[in-house]
């Protein structure tokens, strides 16, 4: 039998055929994505919280009408409002949440290039993980609060005290998160990977480090969190008229003045700084990231 | 139509290739292979040799554990034997496997210009390298598509086109229709016939599917599991355009389907004496 013939005569017959076939099973089996139109989108992902929002604020005046409690330990919102468009007026908001989010972006940046590089070494070396991996894992549970009394007494009270303290709050989630997007690689794809010719560095750029990105992303995310918390712990302890106004230290003066309307408004600002830059930058990349590996549905987010 | 039965020999000479005058594209020279922490067992494969031929179409047939996907990883350079020699030269070897084990997070079109960019093309041919590729497994359009907005039977597609594109002149494929319903791999069937046409590409097709072993290769090789050998050997010599559903290959797979049952229940024979002993 000659393989040449054999072949001409199985490939003239079935050609025509196979195109029309599966173009209609493409048309058949395609998954359909339907995505809800924007106004009922919002009303799905927008509308809940400012529902809780509103409650809550309605249970806060509910309770100082009640008088439970004198109105120094719980000023009613409107008092709160009040503070705040004093500060306001002083320029001291502006400066503190400018400064409190220079700093924790300064942080966060210094943390993610250490904690990548700290997780790739995890990642590649089996000695290191065994040695540090627990430890890093340890850091995480550990309150980075606990850093400052020994932040301080190494740096003084200064920016680089803040920044450690920072950075042992973020760089543990961030290398961990990404040790555990490495360690979630399905095999599959490194086989693939040195099928198509992805060997060493190839391996690691075009094949590890994209299939890791959502365990990495989870991780920054994190990493966010906690670089902010620590931020806040520090400023509030690092206690220093050079520092300048921060957020943290707006909490200390209300502390010390006991003026809790100042308290409140300071608390309330650093969740809202916190929260939006969470709902503004990691929300969306993350969301965005597992839409296109179909790992999300599109409308129910 | 007629169906020849080459030889019923548990090993095969080295130079004992079909059409001798074509080179060999393959060639498995007594080869034996163990996993470490598994001697206790028989071998996954226990002294095989195998030629496949420039341009051949092979089906290698078995039950699980026969060992199918490790030659397949040896030949494609994934594993090493334990012993005997791994030689191919016909040069590199493109891998399939059951899943399609594209990239999500790259397009359809992505995953295949990843494939050119790690075998050295440059970047500005690469995006029309891919749309020609495409074009070549019917899926013209769909470069942008995100994998998991394609179908079964597409992802397969594209990660055909990902293997064409690696340029090899082998092609391995581990049961890659196992996993699609049975209208779109007959689909499929007609879709690698016409590539394999096309192209004169070597191809070893494992599968444990009987039909599709015949409906697909020139050759069909059984083999036996633990100790993972070859058993018997087909050559399919059936006229004309061949479907699954096809005479012929109902007939010669019924055929070999009684010893694919013989195979399997030696094996119940075989635990019974471990048993006994």
């Amino acid at each position: 039998m000659s393989i040449g013939t054999f072949r001409s005569a199985h490939s003239a017959v079935v050609d025509d055929d196979v195109a029309a076939l599966e173009a209609g099973l493409d048309a058949l089996d395609t998954p359909t994505r339907t995505t809800l139109p924007l106004l009922a989108r919002m009303r799905r992902s927008v509308l809940p919280p400012i529902v809780a929002v509103l409650f809550l604020l309605v249970v806060w005046i509910v309770l100082v009408a009640l008088h439970v409690k004198p109105t120094y330990v719980l000023p009613p919102p409107s008092d709160v409002w009040a503070t705040f468009l004093d500060y306001w007026q002083k320029g001291a908001v502006q400066e503190a949440v400018w400064n409190s989010l220079r700093r924790a972006f300064v942080g966060f940046s210094i943390s993610v290039v250490v904690g990548t590089a700290l997780g790739l070494l995890l990642a590649q070396s089996r000695f290191v993980r065994t040695a540090i991996g627990p430890l890093v894992s340890g850091l995480q549970s550990l309150p980075s609060v606990a850093w400052v009394p020994a932040a301080i007494i190494w740096f003084g009270l200064s920016d680089a005290a803040i920044y450690t303290v920072v950075l042992l709050g973020a760089v543990p989630s961030i290398a961990n998160g990404l040790l555990a997007g490495v360690q979630q690689v399905p095999p599959l794809y490194l086989r693939v990977g040195r099928v198509l010719g992805a060997r060493g560095w190839a391996s690691i750029r075009y094949v590890v480090l994209p299939a890791a990105m959502p365990g990495y992303l989870a991780g920054l995310r994190q990493g966010w969190a906690f670089a902010w918390r620590s931020l806040m712990a520090a400023e509030l302890i690092t206690f220093s008229p050079e520092l300048g106004t921060s957020l943290g230290q707006l909490l200390q003066i209300g502390r010390e003045l006991s003026d809790m309307t100042l308290v409140m408004a300071a608390i309330l600002m650093i969740l809202v700084v916190g929260v939006g830059i969470e709902l503004l930058v990691f929300a969306p990349v993350e969301r965005r990231m597992l839409r296109s590996r179909g790992l999300t549905t599109g409308s129910s987010t | 139509m007629t169906l020849a039965t080459v030889s019923e020999n548990q090993q095969w000479a080295v130079a004992d290739v079909p059409d001798s005058d074509v080179a060999p594209a393959i060639v498995l020279s007594r080869v034996t292979k163990r996993f470490r922490g598994d001697e206790a067992r028989p071998a996954v494969l226990q002294d095989v040799s195998l030629t496949v031929a420039e341009g051949e179409f092979v089906s290698l047939l078995g039950a699980s554990g026969c060992g199918k996907s490790t030659l397949l990883s040896l030949v494609a350079g994934l594993e090493k034997p334990t012993s005997g020699t791994v030689s191919t030269p016909g040069g590199r070897a493109a891998l399939m496997f059951q899943e399609p084990a594209l990239f999500p997070w790259l397009t359809a079109g992505q995953n295949i210009e990843l494939a050119l960019k790690l075998r050295g093309v440059a970047r500005k041919e690469r995006r029309g390298q891919a749309e020609h590729l495409l074009e070549r497994v019917h899926l013209a359009g769909q470069h942008g598509s995100r994998v998991h907005e394609l179908s079964g039977g597409m992802r397969q597609r594209v990660a055909l086109a990902r293997a064409l594109g690696q340029e090899a002149r082998i092609l391995l494929m581990d049961e890659p229709f196992a996993a699609l319903d049975a209208i779109t791999r007959d689909v499929l069937h007609d879709e690698l016939t016409r590539v394999w046409g096309e192209t004169g590409l070597s191809i070893v097709f494992v599968t444990h599917n009987v039909r599709e072993a015949v409906r697909l290769g020139q050759r069909v090789e059984l083999m036996s599991s633990r100790p993972g050998r070859f058993v018997r050997r087909w050559t399919v010599d059936i006229e004309g355009p061949r479907r699954i559903e096809s005479a012929g290959v109902a007939a010669l797979a019924s055929e070999i389907t009684d010893d694919l049952r013989r195979e399997i229940r030696r094996h119940a024979a075989g635990a019974d004496t471990e048993v006994a002993s």
